[in-house]
């Protein structure tokens, strides 16, 4: 299954918490596609998503400063 | 369970890590916990898993607040002097985290009533000062299977151990029972240093927390000792004795007394 966030509006550290908190409601081997803007959320988000045993499958800018992170859980 | 908006940012940082996570923090929110004193180890014992998130905190102490306890007993103020300490600690956990249900207990628990409210717990931290209490809490928490830390300061010292029930060796298996009366001083005699309860408070605390999330490895087995005016930590093993007269194969004490001990003013 697919599942989407959206933490553009978001600032260090609420952008990985928000992630985590999705990631624990979805199945495992899901993926969960995140929006998030340049900077420390694009810095961090996928490091520590790697960190704490999560697979990043892709990181790509979308428009503007804002990029899209794949996670699979 | 779903956490509103204000408590993911209040609890961010246990969510952040990798061993608390959304999981670890529901756990806390749902745990109980008794604390056994509201004193120097009670205090920041409380302030700490207050605001941890911990869902009930049961606070037990028969006193009230006097002003030779506001040296160590962080959570109880100078304008809370003769107000019970129950009282005192349980509206500043309660101005840390108003969503924490608080049970007080203003008595002292006895051999009468303990069982009955260790019961309610999923873990218990003993914060009282004098012996007697002490093996109280130690069968209580056996008898009713309840895992607990204890925890004593003197001086520059402190000591604790984490005890499961059956499991790991328990306070009886260490100690036997209590010292002759007035072979061992109390702290009105002896003295402490504030920030020492504080050390020995929070790492209580910590072990709580521990049980609760089901992390790490718990200080069971192992007897903590140190000795902060040098600042000397070590551990000791220690094992489930078989003749232990509470938690051993044929038990001799299978109904609690209260120990004869004057308690400690403090």
């Amino acid at each position: 299954m697919e599942h989407f966030l959206d933490i553009t509006k978001d600032h260090c550290p609420m952008t990985f918490v928000k992630v985590k908190v999705k990631l624990s409601k979805i199945e495992t081997g899901d993926r969960l596609e995140v929006l998030l803007s340049e900077g420390e959320p694009l810095n961090n988000v996928p490091r520590s998503a790697t960190e704490q045993g999560y697979k990043v499958l892709e990181v790509t800018a979308v428009e503007g400063n804002v990029h899209k992170v794949v996670i699979e859980k | 369970m779903q956490f509103t908006e204000e408590n993911l940012e209040r609890y961010s940082r246990h969510i952040l890590l990798q061993d608390v996570g959304v999981e670890g923090q529901e756990a806390l929110s749902q745990a109980k916990i008794l604390i056994i004193g509201a004193g120097g180890l009670g205090s920041p014992a409380a302030l700490y898993l207050a605001a941890a998130g911990v869902g009930t905190i049961g606070i037990a102490d028969a006193d009230v607040v006097d002003l030779s306890n506001l040296q160590r007993q962080v959570i109880h103020f100078t304008k809370d002097l003769n107000k019970p300490k129950v009282l005192s600690a349980a509206e500043k956990m309660q101005a840390i985290n108003p969503e924490l249900k608080v049970d007080s207990y203003h008595e002292f628990l006895t051999a009468k009533n303990i069982r009955a409210i260790v019961r309610k717990y999923d873990f218990v931290i003993d914060g009282t000062d004098n012996f007697a209490a002490k093996f109280l809490i130690n069968d209580a928490c056996v008898m009713e299977k309840v895992p607990f830390s204890h925890g004593g300061v003197l001086r520059f010292d402190g000591q604790t151990m984490t005890v499961y029930p059956g499991e790991s060796a328990c306070y009886r298996c260490v100690f036997g029972a209590p010292p002759p009366k007035g072979s061992v001083p109390t702290c009105s005699e002896a003295g402490i240093l504030g920030a020492i309860a504080g050390m020995l408070g929070t790492m209580q605390a910590t072990e709580a927390l521990k049980h609760v999330i089901g992390i790490g490895e718990r200080l069971t087995n192992r007897l903590l000792s140190f000795d902060a005016k040098n600042m000397q930590f070590r551990t000791i093993n220690v094992n489930k004795n078989p003749k232990c007269a509470v938690c051993g194969k044929n038990p001799t004490i299978t109904e609690l007394k209260d120990e004869e001990q004057a308690v400690c003013e403090l």
